[in-house]
């Protein structure tokens, strides 16, 4: 069966480090970043990369429009 | 521009399913982390981009923590006085009846000092979209009360919370608006999970085709939260507003037209 796979890609200095991603994130993928960016927030940033679906919720939900998602079949 | 990537080889133009649409500029949004602002601007942006109205769009913004509006959204734009944006809408629809025209209110624009505009301005049946962000607080100036905030609900001029004997009821602005012969489409929608964010996009989009039949106003309420003005976390927020906002303005549509 071919598995879905997916990639995030995480514009640190837009992110406000809400972590509303992270919580709509279903597979746990995204975390917040213990480094902070320019204006001192905690991004998010995807931690497990390997869990994510490209499902693009975190995307849809980011008030910033800070994450642009990629999906494929492997 | 500095960014995280998750896996390297899955990052191509082909695999791309979602982006930052280029009707939102690079500006920084000037809202608190969290805010429910920032998901209506980036959902406005994308239908405006995916219907093709970045040329014909013209919108008007409020006073009040959309303010600055017009820095985010790369289309034409009016500023209005405080409240009088239906007002000022009205104008530009009947001096350019072919455009998409739309007001973005908070609700001490739009349910405090703009009532008596929003009422007229719907009840004249005037073709304009009004899209209504309630979070039930005066966000921008500090967290004072507005008309919508709820019983009991603490703000820093209501500190023991609203006492509904003294400062009266939540103001239902959107029931009022539905009940007017000249509203056409009025619903009430959030953004704070993925699904409630294609319900408001789709409610957006279907005010955009109403808008073109030219048949009244459509009124679009969108509860949001207030991380900053309710002293709460983000995702805090979200869950009190799912528990205490949604009893009071219940989601869905108040009135559609018929089909």
């Amino acid at each position: 069966m071919a598995k879905i796979r997916g990639s995030i890609v995480v514009n640190v200095e837009r992110c406000k480090g809400c972590e509303v991603c992270m919580v709509s994130c279903p597979t746990g993928t995204i975390a917040m970043a213990k480094e902070v960016n320019g204006k001192g927030y905690n991004y998010a940033f995807p931690a497990n990369p390997e869990l994510c679906t490209g499902c693009a919720n975190c995307a849809m939900v980011c008030p910033d429009g800070v994450i642009t998602v990629y999906k494929t079949k492997i | 521009m500095v960014e995280f990537s998750g896996i390297k080889e899955i990052i191509k133009p082909e695999n791309l399913v979602y982006k930052k649409t280029n009707i939102m500029t690079e500006n920084i949004l000037s809202y608190c982390p969290g805010c429910g602002h920032g998901t209506t601007h980036r959902i406005l942006a994308e239908i405006i981009d995916e219907e093709g109205l970045q040329s014909e769009a013209i919108g008007v913004s409020p006073v009040g923590c959309s303010v600055f509006l017009y820095y985010y959204l790369d289309i034409d734009w009016q500023e209005a006085a405080h409240g009088r944006a239906p007002a000022v809408a009205t104008a530009i629809k009947r001096l350019q009846p072919e455009k998409f025209v739309f007001t973005y209110q908070g609700d001490g624009d739009l349910a405090a000092i703009g009532t008596a505009e929003t009422i007229h301005a719907c009840n004249r049946g005037e073709n304009i979209l009004i899209i209504f962000i309630n979070n039930g607080i005066y966000g921008m100036t500090g967290g004072q009360m507005a008309p919508t905030t709820l019983p009991g609900m603490k703000s820093s001029t209501s500190p023991y919370g609203r006492d509904v004997k003294t400062m009266g009821y939540p103001l239902k602005m959107t029931e009022i608006v539905a009940s007017l012969p000249g509203s056409y489409y009025v619903t009430r929608q959030s953004v704070h999970t993925p699904a409630n964010v294609k319900k408001t996009k789709k409610a957006i989009r279907k005010a955009v085709k109403y808008q073109k039949l030219n048949k009244g106003t459509c009124l679009i309420e969108i509860v949001s939260n207030c991380p900053s003005g309710w002293k709460m976390t983000p995702v805090q927020s979200n869950k009190w507003m799912e528990e205490n906002m949604f009893p009071y303005y219940p989601l869905g549509d108040l009135k559609t037209p018929e089909e």
